[in-house]
């Protein structure tokens, strides 16, 4: 008969995530450089599956939706005392600067309403922590790795019951050498009727 | 270079070119562990270039390692590494002029 693990061996050494205090996790750091190696094979990784660079941004955006989920239940658990958000203006500021603060440790630099659209908003940093390192080619276009952070807004959203488009963009700001980047928000249709009806 | 130098070298256990000096000019190299080569090239009597082999390390594991658009070997194209490279020679230039 096998004998029970000891004290000592791997299994032991496994802390459940339950054991975990909040007061411990909400502290809890990661080396930078550990995250932008991961990041980069993560792009590396999904570049040599893809045939297009729409592919490859809708790959990394489907990579940030899943955390985007979790995140959302860990941050009502911790934070919010599981309240949930039923207002636009709610949700929006939620990931402005809750979201934000817990996954890069400072609030999001800005939050406009689209001038031209109703369903528009958009949340603006000067550089996303994801792209402090990365230098896109020019054959690549337009292409900007924050779908990732596109994708966790996205998970967030979708899974409050705001289902929305989310994409990232450059915005070339003059006087500065380095473009800032904007998540741009789309609200679907039945976001807005429920908001109206709420007023 | 570093190939040749070290079949030249009078000494055994050469490690290869580190300082090169001339008439016109002065060439220094930095090693990294895995063997990258930094080299370079200034006018005759520059200081300071042994730490600037060093900074210019940092940059480069900062912003041409962690890019996943670069394919190592190859020629490095990474505008984040130019930019931080020309303005630490500024003010390298502008900490020199000062002495």
């Amino acid at each position: 008969m096998a004998d029970a693990p000891k004290k000592g061996t791997l299994r032991a050494a496994y802390r459940r995530a339950a054991d975990i205090k909040p007061r411990d996790a909400r502290t809890w750091q990661v080396s930078l450089n550990a995250f932008a190696f991961l990041f980069s094979e993560m792009v590396q990784y999904n570049q040599t599956r893809v045939d297009n660079i729409a592919e490859l941004e809708h790959r990394l955006e489907h990579a940030g939706y899943g955390v985007g989920l979790r995140m959302l239940e860990l941050l009502c658990h911790r934070e919010k005392g599981n309240r949930r958000e039923v207002r636009l203006l709610g949700i929006l500021s939620f990931v402005h600067s809750t979201l934000w603060k817990s996954l890069f440790g400072k609030v999001a630099d800005s939050l406009e309403k689209g001038t031209e659209n109703e369903d528009e908003y958009m949340i603006s940093e000067k550089e996303l922590l994801v792209n402090r390192f990365i230098s896109v080619p020019k054959d690549m276009g337009a292409f900007n790795c924050g779908a990732y952070v596109a994708g966790i807004v996205k998970g967030v959203l979708d899974g409050s019951g705001f289902p929305a488009r989310v994409t990232a963009h450059f915005v070339p700001v003059e006087g500065q050498p380095r473009p800032r980047t904007t998540i741009l928000i789309k609200f679907s249709e039945e976001v807005l009727q429920r908001e109206a009806r709420l007023s | 270079m570093h190939a040749i130098s070290q079949q030249l070298s009078p000494t055994t256990g050469c490690g290869g070119i580190d300082i090169l000096e001339a008439d016109t000019f002065v060439l220094r190299c930095f090693q990294s562990l895995p063997g990258t080569k930094f080299f370079v090239v200034a006018e005759p009597g520059s200081q300071g270039l042994d730490a600037l082999l060093k900074n210019i390390y940092d940059l480069y594991v900062d912003y041409v390692l962690k890019n996943p658009f670069y394919e190592v070997e190859m020629p490095i194209r990474c505008e984040l590494f130019d930019l931080s490279l020309t303005q630490l020679i500024l003010k390298d230039k502008a900490m020199l002029g000062s002495r």
